[in-house]
């Protein structure tokens, strides 16, 4: 119960004092958390929806792998892009490792197939209601892709929050491509991991308390836009 | 609508860009105890305001920290475990190995201690006490160069950790805070260096159980990434921190750190 | 319906069967559809009313037998951009009716700049141009079909398919409904319709498919059909016997 209060109390104080560290660790983790959610969604909305509408062999089989992604472990795939990104890996000349842009790139991949899968979902069932109605105005199957990601965006906008929750969350990846380096990639989780470590616990309760705050108030932001959004639309 | 949000992660791509404005700088893969200490918040803004150049220190297990360096991830080391140091310049991917400075391990305990190893001088004999005594003995178990340490120790007193199973001696696969929090959660003895422990917070009711044993001594090396190896290695701005950190100034810098009263490393640089 | 060479119709059906799962739906029905004319597809609950239409509009594939548009040369792409199906419940996009509209000249390849202008006039041919801006999602149920009409007659379709576009509406927008069903048939389009409504039939049709079981039973002149059906299956349903 004591530590609860003091971590209360830091978090309140390091919010309302404007700590210029936890300033710089917060912007960097909505940076990098924003960016890969920005690149997965690019990447994940139109892939999933274009694996809800075509069909081609193997399709069952590219689901099953594309939902069982979901569950990534951060570490090993932060151990893959360290190795890609590594100077003796195949990347390694681009000097990307511990930078904020590996980190993004570690994120995007988790990223991705929560997207990818949510939104491929969302679009499947959509083609259900309108599919016979899209055939009969002879809309092509790619503009179809389109048409439904719009029509679906309030769900698909729940699919990319889900994806904006994994990719703050996240310790494992960043912590290994960041390399969690003081005032270049330490981010939110990194700093709450080396503070526990350090056996500062209301301190890193406090940072996890900011965090999820954070993730609170993005999360009523989209809310709120989507409800005003879905009042103008039906 | 596409060309949007093209747009806005661009922005975003160049605003995460945004924190690398330190033009010039290294990386020095370093320990977690050496980090966790405060040590480099102490040295690397000296060595900053005189050269102008940015350490950016990733810190990780030793055994990490020599594997980075081995695939040119790092300019510059600074590690403790003496056999991988002189294995990793022998197998060519160091150069120019120093010894930098020591600092020592202690044997922390819970203050009550079950294994009566207060008073005891010698450390293989403590450890023997909490072999005999089953006492709950939390171990980093990843290879770093505190648990190889640790290793010798108990083959000196004679214990085989091996066949204690899982009951009193507990294996945990962490870094030293987070073996240190453990410790202190489940009361058990553990062997940590003295950097860590003086910054450590979260003790509860540990205390040192034992100190000043010669076995305890833990020095740090400082080894320059061979540039030869790889392309990219910043070598001069490398061998600028390097000659620093074992010159006069940087042992000073060393010399002076201290948390409280209690000075954390001492120089050695030859 | 300026620069489109030939006609797609007739429509040709012959021994057009369909069956799911083992199930033969639809039995080797031959029909010619032929331009002009009003055809009201009747019959009882399962008689494959529907499954005809959607076979004709090509949404299923025949199983058996064979469709043929025209002359029979003509490729598929510019097959579906010539005819117009309006369904019972119609399936609007989230956003206004006026954007409904404009998705559809969209995909007829209007130049963008022409589509704004050439939606409202349609919406105003349907009695909706107050509701341009409103979610088409939101409005009732007769405005929505009216809506789905609007949305047909951009297609300028030579051939408009209606699956009981009425059945779901009340008598204020049923009227609506045929009034625009008799708008399309003036500009010279062909009407192929099911409906439960008898009393509908009667004001709409020219001539009268009747099908039950899947198969064809009779096609007769409208005037004829409500006066005394040929086939046995068709008096009785006429009588309002249960017919299967």
């Amino acid at each position: 119960m004591h530590d609860l209060a003091a971590a209360l109390s830091t978090a309140a104080s390091l919010v309302s004092s404007l700590d210029p560290r936890v300033l710089a660790v917060v912007s960097l983790s909505v940076q990098v958390s924003g960016g890969a959610v920005v690149l997965a969604a690019l990447i994940g909305l139109p892939l999933g929806a274009a694996l809800a509408l075509f069909t081609f062999p193997g399709r069952g089989a590219v689901v099953v792998v594309l939902n069982a992604c979901m569950g990534l472990p951060p570490v090993v795939v932060g151990l893959a892009i360290y190795l890609l990104l590594s100077r003796a890996g195949p990347l390694g000349e681009l000097g990307l490792l511990f930078t904020p842009t590996a980190m993004m790139m570690a994120q995007t991949v988790l990223v991705l197939p929560i997207i990818a899968a949510l939104s491929r979902q969302v679009v499947a069932d959509l083609w259900e209601e309108y599919g016979e109605q899209l055939r009969s105005l002879g809309a092509p199957r790619g503009s179809v892709v389109l048409t439904l990601l719009w029509d679906g965006r309030f769900s698909l906008l729940t699919a990319v929050l889900a994806g904006f929750g994994r990719a703050s969350a996240e310790v494992g990846a960043v912590m290994i491509v960041g390399g969690n380096i003081n005032g270049v990639t330490r981010t939110m989780t990194t700093a709450i991991a080396l503070e526990t470590s350090k056996g500062d616990l209301p301190l890193a309760l406090a940072l996890g308390l900011i965090l999820i705050g954070l993730v609170t108030v993005v999360n009523a932001a989209v809310f709120m836009v989507g409800q005003a959004a879905k009042r103008g639309m039906g | 609508m596409l060309r949007r949000i093209f747009m806005a992660a661009v922005l975003l791509c160049s605003l995460a860009g945004q924190g690398m404005a330190q033009e010039r700088f290294i990386t020095l893969a370093s320990t977690t105890s050496t980090e966790q200490s405060g040590l480099f918040g102490h040295l690397l803004p000296m060595f900053r305001a005189e050269t102008g150049i940015w350490v950016r220190v990733v810190a990780v297990g030793t055994g990490q920290a020599l594997k980075l360096g081995e695939r040119g991830d790092a300019d510059v080391l600074l590690v403790h475990d003496r056999l991988g140091e002189d294995k990793f310049v022998a197998e060519g991917f160091g150069i120019d190995r120093r010894d930098v400075m020591y600092n020592d391990y202690v044997l922390i305990g819970p203050k009550d201690d079950p294994a009566k190893v207060k008073g005891v001088k010698d450390v293989a004999e403590a450890f023997k006490r909490i072999g005999a005594a089953k006492a709950a003995f939390a171990s980093r178990g990843d290879d770093s160069g505190t648990h190889r340490s640790e290793l010798r120790i108990w083959k000196a007193a004679g214990v085989d950790v091996k066949a204690a199973g899982s009951g009193w001696y507990r294996e945990l696969g962490s870094g030293m805070g987070p073996t240190l929090n453990t410790a202190a959660g489940m009361n058990a003895y553990v062997l940590a260096d003295r950097g860590t422990w003086a910054s450590f917070k979260n003790r509860q009711s540990l205390a040192i159980v034992l100190e000043g044993d010669k076995a305890l001594f833990n020095p740090y090396g400082s080894i320059l990434v061979d540039p030869a190896r790889h392309s990219g290695i910043k070598s001069a701005d490398a061998k600028a921190w390097h000659q620093w950190l074992t010159g006069p100034k940087g042992q000073a810098a060393i010399a002076g750190f201290k948390i409280g009263d209690e000075q954390l490393f001492f120089p050695s640089a030859k | 319906m300026v620069g489109r060479d030939g006609s797609i119709l007739p429509l040709e059906l012959s021994r057009v069967g369909f069956s799911a799962g083992g199930r033969p739906l639809i039995r080797d029905i031959s029909l010619r559809l032929e331009a002009g004319s009003r055809t009201l597809v009747l019959g009882p609950n399962g008689a494959g009313k529907s499954l005809l239409l959607r076979l004709c509009h090509g949404l299923l594939t025949p199983t058996g037998g064979s469709i043929r548009w025209g002359d029979g040369a003509m490729a598929a792409e510019g097959l579906r951009r010539r005819q117009a199906m309006v369904f019972q419940r119609p399936v609007l996009l989230r956003r206004s009716a006026l954007a409904n509209i404009r998705y559809v000249l969209g995909l007829m390849g209007m130049p963008r700049h022409r589509r704004q202008a050439a939606a409202m006039a349609a919406l105003a041919r349907f009695d909706l141009a107050d509701l341009a801006l409103r979610p088409a999602r939101v409005l009732s149920g007769g405005e929505q079909q009216r809506l789905a009409l609007a949305r047909a007659w951009v297609m300028e379709p030579e051939i408009l398919f209606l699956d009981e576009p009425t059945s779901a509406l009340d008598p204020a927008a049923t009227q609506a409904v045929e009034t625009a069903i008799q708008d399309f048939h003036g500009s010279g389009a062909k009407i192929v319709m099911t409906t439960h409504d008898l009393g509908q039939a009667r004001r709409l049709a020219d001539e009268v498919v009747f099908l039950a079981g899947g198969a064809l039973e009779e096609r007769t002149p409208a005037s004829i059909f409500f006066k005394g059906p040929a086939s046995a299956r068709a008096r009785a349903f006429l009588a309002g016997e249960l017919v299967c």
